[in-house]
């Protein structure tokens, strides 16, 4: 009860508190998630797989209550089979979109679920669409959601550009989720991802043991950094992370 | 022994009172927390991604305005491009703070309507007041269910040769004035705007009043921690509706550079 | 009328024993009784018209249509009883409006026409309901272009490039055949309907008649509108020119 925003949770609740992500490139969308379900500060699942399956093209990432989450997705699956056998043809990202807002929306006094919808049509290529707690639709290049998508703003507004391939979608996702995840307790484990085009869904999954390096406290500073701190250490017991070297 | 019969069988906490000897009224409740209120069914939401002012103003050839392309997630800056003015027929602009999911119910609910209309093919239109009129009862039907849609809107149009400009919010208040802001706007900006309009109405050009929104967006940048130097200018005039590419205004901080401390420091 | 008097022909929920069902073929005979109503399909929209007949010289012009707006993309025009055709157009409108609110996005033609016939179906199935008095010819704009369907008061529905409907169809169709339709342009397709419905309109037997005419596509921004008033008597002129050369 501590961190966590619980008031918005229903007693008890199994929290996705998390870092999902999607990104629009070229030939299609990469989408990404941790592996961490949270009741409190206890990890309930380590393994978790938050990119659900709602089209043939069309996935979406899930934040926010575990059971919420659940529920629109397995209708909003349900709703796009019933659409794409009416119409003949497989649907349209925008209309899987607007059918998960609906819910999220109509229901916003009940729900607490943060939705990143993305895929590929026929229509308009790759897009991606979010869809934050009380509803309301906004399409955007990239997206992030979750806890731990507060952390990294900065860092996908400083990173992202257009224009990209396959390769640097997947690493850019790759990059942001670890950061998410290294600073938010509530996201961690493992990163998933999907790589959604025309030809395919093609998954992706970096173990938890596996992900990039960054900078984590004085064991990469420079040598002689080192040496200054250690001096200082050896006159005052002032904490290193205290001092302004 | 606890002397006091109304907390006998309740939960006692020892760290404080450890006795029981504090009177009743200074005493902590440890019980189950209920007040009038628990036994109440929370009907009304908040709003969680959120526009900030509109700007209105009236002018010689009709009606100007402006709202920058903020939508917050509380103090979070999430969507940077997001329009707040929104057309509706040839010859209205509906202006939104507040909700954005509320905002895109209402955009829904305006083109269904428009639609309606159309499909009518009797050669009338809704005009701004019809809107205006309309947005009213909606709104006030919504906050008289307990579930308001949570926001200020600006209706600016032009119809028929003439200006209309009106507001109305998220409990179904309804007025009219030559300059209009919301949110932040009306203690910010509607000072500036009323100085620069009032009496000019009939005389502001198209560039003068540009200027006028022009310095109150920037200084509602300035001073609202919620708005963001992008926005957008809307005008209303018998040629019909046009929205604006977004734009930003120079803002000035060089005078900063000199200033020291906060009182007696020199350096 | 062999039907008559074997008491088959008294109720939509009764088959005649060779399986046909007589008040949907009377369903067709009110169609047939009706002024003729024609469709174009083109490479860039789609062209609705109607011989619209009038039954009296106290209507006031361009009273009781026959062509009646959906959405902003779709138009249809209706062959048979008139107040029949306002109801569909009604339930059109619902189906429409439901779309939008579910999908945010504008329904395709063939999903009205689809879920118009689906609707007219049911009134062929119950002894309480007379089916629907008329053919009804929808067509509009939707993200793969332009498209039209007729839907037939047994419910059945198709897909056409040209379409005819009410008493002049078969003449209608005939000329239609004629036509390249998927080549034409919008304005041209305009011409060619006046002269079909004026040409199909039989002088002899019937009273005066109005043209009336929409269009959707490119020249319209896909918005289904009345034909603009002065091409409307420019086709209209040129259609009485071209019949008086022809006869």
């Amino acid at each position: 009860m501590d961190h966590i925003d619980m008031h918005r949770l229903k007693q008890g609740e199994v929290n996705l508190g998390t870092s999902i992500m999607a990104v629009q490139f070229d030939g299609g969308v990469v989408i990404g998630a941790d592996s961490r379900t949270t009741t409190g500060s206890y990890i309930a699942n380590r393994v978790t797989d938050k990119l659900t399956f709602l089209h043939d093209r069309i996935y979406c990432c899930r934040s926010g209550s575990a059971a919420d989450t659940q529920a629109i997705a397995d209708f909003g699956h349900y709703y796009l089979q019933m659409q794409a056998q009416t119409l003949g043809s497989a649907p349209a990202v925008l209309t899987a979109a607007a059918i998960m807002e609906k819910m999220c929306y109509q229901n916003k006094d009940q729900l607490s679920a943060g939705i990143i919808v993305a895929g590929w049509d026929k229509k308009t290529g790759p897009s991606v669409y979010n869809i934050p707690l009380g509803g309301g639709l906004f399409r955007q290049p990239w997206a992030i959601g979750g806890s731990g998508s507060t952390y990294v703003y900065g860092y996908c507004d400083a990173t992202y550009q257009e224009g990209w391939g396959k390769d640097e979608t997947v690493n850019f996702v790759k990059n942001t989720l670890t950061l998410a995840m290294s600073r938010d307790g509530s996201s961690g484990g493992c990163i998933r991802m999907c790589v959604i085009t025309e030809d395919g869904v093609e998954r992706k999954f970096i173990p938890g043991n596996e992900l990039p390096k960054f900078w984590e406290g004085k064991e990469v500073l420079g040598e002689a950094t080192q040496k200054a701190l250690a001096a200082i250490s050896a006159v005052s017991d002032v904490a290193p992370m205290a001092v302004e070297v | 022994m606890d002397h006091f019969p109304t907390n006998w069988g309740r939960p006692r906490n020892d760290a404080f009172d450890a006795y029981g000897t504090y009177p009743i009224s200074q005493r902590p409740y440890n019980g189950p927390t209920t007040d009038a209120f628990s036994d109440g069914i929370q009907h009304t939401q908040q709003p969680i991604v959120t526009g900030t002012s509109v700007l209105a103003i009236k002018y010689k050839d009709g009606i100007m305005m402006a709202a920058d392309n903020l939508a917050s997630y509380g103090s979070l800056a999430r969507f940077k491009d997001i329009q707040r003015l929104h057309p509706v027929g040839n010859n209205t602009v509906i202006g939104a703070g507040g909700d954005m999911s509320d905002f895109q119910y209402i955009q829904a609910l305006l083109d269904q309507l428009m639609i309606e209309e159309f499909t009518e093919q009797d050669g009338h239109s809704l005009g701004p007041s019809e809107i205006h009129e309309y947005l009213s009862h909606v709104m006030y039907s919504r906050r008289s269910k307990m579930d308001p849609l949570w926001n200020s809107l600006i209706v600016g149009g032009f119809k028929d040769e003439k200006r209309f400009l009106s507001y109305v919010d998220l409990l179904g208040t309804t007025y009219s004035a030559s300059t209009l802001a919301t949110g932040y706007g009306s203690y910010i900006a509607q000072p500036l705007l009323r100085k620069a309009v009032e009496g000019n109405e009939d005389v502001l050009t198209e560039d003068e009043a540009v200027k006028i929104l022009e310095q109150s967006m920037k200084v509602l940048f300035y001073r609202d921690a919620r708005s963001l130097n992008k926005y957008q200018i809307a005008k209303i005039t018998a040629d019909g509706v046009s929205v604006s590419e977004s734009r930003s205004v120079e803002t000035h901080w060089s005078f900063a550079e000199g200033i020291r401390g906060y009182g007696a420091q020199t350096q | 009328m062999t039907s008559i008097g074997t008491g088959y022909d008294l109720s939509a929920s009764t088959y005649s024993p060779d399986g046909r069902i007589f008040q949907v073929e009377y369903a067709n005979k009110a169609v047939e009784n009706s002024g003729t109503a024609i469709g174009l399909r083109v490479k860039d929209g789609i062209i609705l018209a109607v011989e619209k007949l009038v039954h009296s010289k106290l209507l006031i012009p361009e009273a009781n249509r026959r062509i009646q707006t959906l959405d902003r993309h779709l138009g249809l025009a209706t062959a048979g009883l008139l107040a029949d055709g306002r109801q569909l157009a009604d339930k059109a409108r619902d189906e429409s409006a439901n779309f939008r609110d579910s999908f945010r996005s504008p329904a395709p033609v063939k999903y009205i026409a689809d879920r118009l016939g689906s609707y007219v179906q049911v009134y062929t199935l119950y002894s309480s309901v007379r089916p629907f008095g008329i053919s009804t010819i929808i067509g509009g704009v939707d993200q793969d272009g332009p498209s039209l369907f007729v839907i037939e008061p047994s419910g059945v529905f198709f897909g056409y490039h040209g379409a005819a409907v009410g008493k002049g169809r078969q003449l209608a169709k005939t000329e239609l055949e004629k036509l390249k339709l998927s080549e034409l342009s919008m304005r041209q397709a305009v011409f060619e309907a006046a002269r079909i419905i004026y040409l199909v309109h039989d002088d002899s037997k019937e009273k005066t008649f109005e043209l009336e005419m929409s269009w959707i596509g490119d020249e319209t921004n896909g918005l289904h509108v009345p034909v603009p008033k002065d091409l409307l008597a420019e086709a209209e002129q040129r259609a009485k020119a071209e019949l008086e050369d022809f006869e």
